[in-house]
């Protein structure tokens, strides 16, 4: 099963390489890892996207929870959340190809945010579905090149007070 | 007034009540050093660092306090990656603190640089690397109350040279708390009453006691639980003196070298009652046939503990002694109910298991058996020594045939079976305990692996008892390749070895050797006699296998016995 955790931690030097290593250390998978500052600068949070039956996922949540540095585990995938992610691809584009990139940038809602005479590169946000959807129908195009943040993710707000 | 990060460094020792750090100096902790030699704390001289860890890693288990460790950067951190690794499998409390090149040179393949905050990572409950002399005293503080808070670990801090000699204001931190660290001690009334009621329903439990009994200072109140309910009990390795060796309820310890009694109660048991205690390969052998029958209750202070290997009904993450207290209290209140009746037949049948197959060896004529010398050593010691041992055959008779009394009474590297721990954790037992025997249980391998401590005994003027059991083999591996190998012994004789009485004498201490089973006993009084550091050497039968034994992978009833 995939497992999305949203992981509070400290903002100190080598905070990451013990998360990393927790993982590789006991052989724990990684498939995404995003982290950036929060609106405290003492404290950051990592999104780390997993996989694993329920004793590696509980195992995972206690492990993360065991080291020093962090503040707070949360596994979103529990319930209902909001997952995110963003593509930045770069598509050839010649020719009668031209106009369906644009096409599929457009339908999937997404951007061009640069042009060059051969190539378009279009900038995609969505879960995880929608990138690997708009991916497999730009790929037959000509794909040269994508860079993906990784998943970010929230709960939900609960909808009755 | 402003003082320097060494004098920083060594008041906040002082506050945290170090009296003993064991070390070995070099470039980048001259500063540390011509500061504490200024103060009242006591430094012993190692001769290799590794043996300083395992030093002060045996001084914690004694004292129940901090063991300290000071060493140089470079080569001096990287030579106590292995006792910080061993203290860490054994959830042990121990600072260590390495000297660092300066903080500008730090990334810079600098001489004497490793990243030693890198390296032990993963084998440290957590580490430091200290940029600011500014930051000395939290860190200290931090490192003290990690390490022996919770379940207790290794904590290292990196001392980069110069933050030993900038200078800042100094003042402690007198109290301390971690917004990200926070262990539970106390445990849930809830839990504790499921458990109570799983233990009310049983017919067949059995208590599993392990290490965490020791580090909570349990023993008490588990042999109150155990003899109030008439459960029947044993313990893994690092339990071992956690629960009275001579008590009637007591099984032995469990496992892959195990007895019989306990692996087949557990086995057959309804209910597994598991305290402190980590379910480590060595216990469980084949997962799937641990305890098939039985519902878990598990006391762990460590959640990661729980439900890890194996499935719990009733986890309860809380102190031991704190657990243990509360489930007394709440058996007491359930009344009519007749212990000993309720469990009668269960306990019929566990004595049955243990007059079927106890713990024995054949006896040969004329050949020292190394469990005999064991026996003796517990009967002329009156089972008052504090044991250490080696890793290997040594360790796994020494854990059988050595009726520990009491708790810190046997030191020993569990998890990580580090060889060479034996010998400088004698050193640290010995200066944490002056009024005691001591005792290294040795193996010929193992104890060549820290032999050069022998002047560290000496300089300290330590009356260490060394036994060594000499197959003249690495015996336990010797075993395996001798049962699962063919027999082929592939680099596992110690036909080469020094003669051990020469060297003890070398040293300055007294050797002593025995050839014939009669010679056992007045080697070891003498020895005990001798008020000097000693090397008892026992020649003893070499192809001897410890039994019973689990084989890997396999169930723990399926044992190969004598
Ligand atoms: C050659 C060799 C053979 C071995 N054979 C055997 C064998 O046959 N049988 C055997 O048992 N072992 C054997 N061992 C040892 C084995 O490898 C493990 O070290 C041992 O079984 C672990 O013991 P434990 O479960 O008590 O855990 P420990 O490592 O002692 O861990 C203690 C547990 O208690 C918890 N704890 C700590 N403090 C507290 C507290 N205050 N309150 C509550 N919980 C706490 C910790 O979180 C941890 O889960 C062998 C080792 C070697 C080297
Ligand atoms: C540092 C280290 N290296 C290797 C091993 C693997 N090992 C485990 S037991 C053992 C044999 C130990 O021999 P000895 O000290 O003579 O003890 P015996 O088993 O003969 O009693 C070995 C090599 C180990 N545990 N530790
Ligand atoms: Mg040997």
């Amino acid at each position: 099963m995939k497992h999305t955790f949203s992981v509070l931690v400290e903002n100190k030097p080598g905070v990451l390489s013990r998360v990393a290593g927790l993982f590789s250390g006991r052989g724990f998978n990684i498939e995404s890892l995003c982290v950036a500052e929060t609106l405290d600068p003492g404290l950051s949070l990592m999104t780390l996207v997993t996989r694993g039956d329920e004793q590696i996922i509980e195992q995972i949540n206690k492990q993360l929870n065991k080291l020093i540095n962090v503040l707070k585990v949360v596994d979103v995938s529990e319930g209902d959340f909001v997952e995110r992610e963003m593509v930045l691809v770069k598509v050839k584009a010649e020719g009668n190809t031209r106009a369906e990139v644009l096409r599929m940038a457009d339908i999937f809602r997404g951007k061009i945010v640069d042009v060059s005479p051969r190539e378009y590169t279009v900038e995609l946000t969505g879960d995880e579905n929608k990138i690997k959807a708009v991916l497999e129908l730009l790929r037959p195009l000509g794909i040269k090149e994508v860079a993906r943040t990784g998943t970010i993710a929230m709960p939900r707000s609960k909808k009755t007070p | 007034m402003k003082l320097t990060g060494a004098q920083i460094l060594i008041e906040c020792l002082k506050k945290e009540g170090v009296d003993l750090i064991f070390g070995f100096p070099g470039g980048a902790v001259i500063d540390i050093y011509d500061e504490l030699m200024k103060s009242p704390i006591r430094h012993v001289l190692v001769r290799h660092e590794q043996a300083a860890v395992h030093a002060a890693d045996a001084y914690a288990r004694v004292t129940g306090k901090v063991g300290v460790v000071l060493v140089t950067s470079g080569p001096g951190a990287t030579n106590t990656v292995t006792g910080i690794a061993s203290a860490y499998g054994d959830s042990i409390p121990v600072v260590i603190m390495t000297g660092q090149v300066p903080t500008k040179l730090i990334g810079n393949d600098a001489f004497q640089e490793v990243d030693i905050v890198g390296i032990t990572r993963p084998c440290t409950k957590h580490n430091y690397l200290v940029k600011s002399v500014k930051d000395v005293a939290q860190t200290v503080k931090e490192a003290f109350y990690l390490a022996r808070s919770g379940r207790p670990g290794p904590v290292l801090m990196d001392l980069p040279k110069d933050v030993m000699v900038d200078r800042t204001e100094f003042k402690y931190p007198e109290t301390i708390k971690m917004r990200t660290y926070n262990p539970t001690y106390e445990a849930h009334v809830g839990q504790i009453e499921k458990a109570g009621k799983l233990i009310v329903q049983s017919r067949r439990p059995v208590l599993y006691a392990g290490g965490g009994i020791i580090a909570s200072n349990a023993a008490a109140e588990l042999t109150g639980l155990a003899t109030l309910m008439q459960i029947p009990t044993t313990a893994t390795l690092m339990g071992l003196g956690g629960f009275p060796g001579t008590h009637p309820l007591w099984m032995g310890m469990l496992g892959m070298h195990g007895t019989y009694c306990s692996n087949m109660a557990v086995a057959n048991s309804d209910l597994l009652i598991a305290v402190g205690a980590r379910f480590d390969d060595r216990v469980t052998g084949r997962l799937d046939a641990f305890a098939p029958h039985a519902k878990i209750i598990h006391i762990d202070i460590d959640p990661t503990s729980i439900s890890k290997n194996v499935r719990v009904d009733v986890p309860i993450v809380a102190d031991c002694k704190n657990a243990l207290g509360k489930l007394v209290t709440f058996l007491k209140g359930e009344k009519g109910i007749n212990w000993k009746e309720k469990h009668e037949e269960w306990l019929a049948q566990v004595r049955d298991w243990d007059k079927k197959h106890p713990l024995s060896y054949k006896e040969e004529k004329g050949v020292i058996k190394p469990q005999y010398v064991v026996e003796k050593l517990y009967e002329l010691t009156k089972g008052k020594a504090i044991i250490t041992t080696e890793v290997g055959q040594n360790q796994m008779w020494a854990a059988q045939f050595y009726k520990f009394a009491e708790p810190r009474s046997l030191m020993t590297s569990g998890g990580l079976g580090a060889m060479g721990y034996g010998f400088p954790a004698a050193i640290g037992a010995q200066l944490a305990a002056p009024d005691r025997i001591v005792i290294d249980i040795a193996g010929d391998g193992s104890i060549q692996m820290n032999i050069q401590e022998m002047a560290t005994a000496m300089e300290q003027r330590l009356p260490v008892k060394i036994a060594i059991l000499n197959n003249q083999y690495l015996g336990m591996v010797r075993q395996w390749q001798e049962l699962f190998y063919g027999k082929r012994y592939a680099a596992t004789s110690l036909a080469t070895a020094p003669d051990f009485v020469k060297l003890a004498e070398a040293y300055g201490a007294v050797g002593l050797r025995a050839t014939k089973p009669e010679e056992v006993v007045p080697v070891i009084k003498k020895a005990l006699k001798t008020p000097n550091l000693v090397i008892m050497e026992f020649v003893i039968a070499q192809e001897e296998k410890v039994y019973p034994m689990v084989p890997a992978g396999k169930a723990t009833t399926e044992m190969l016995l004598v």
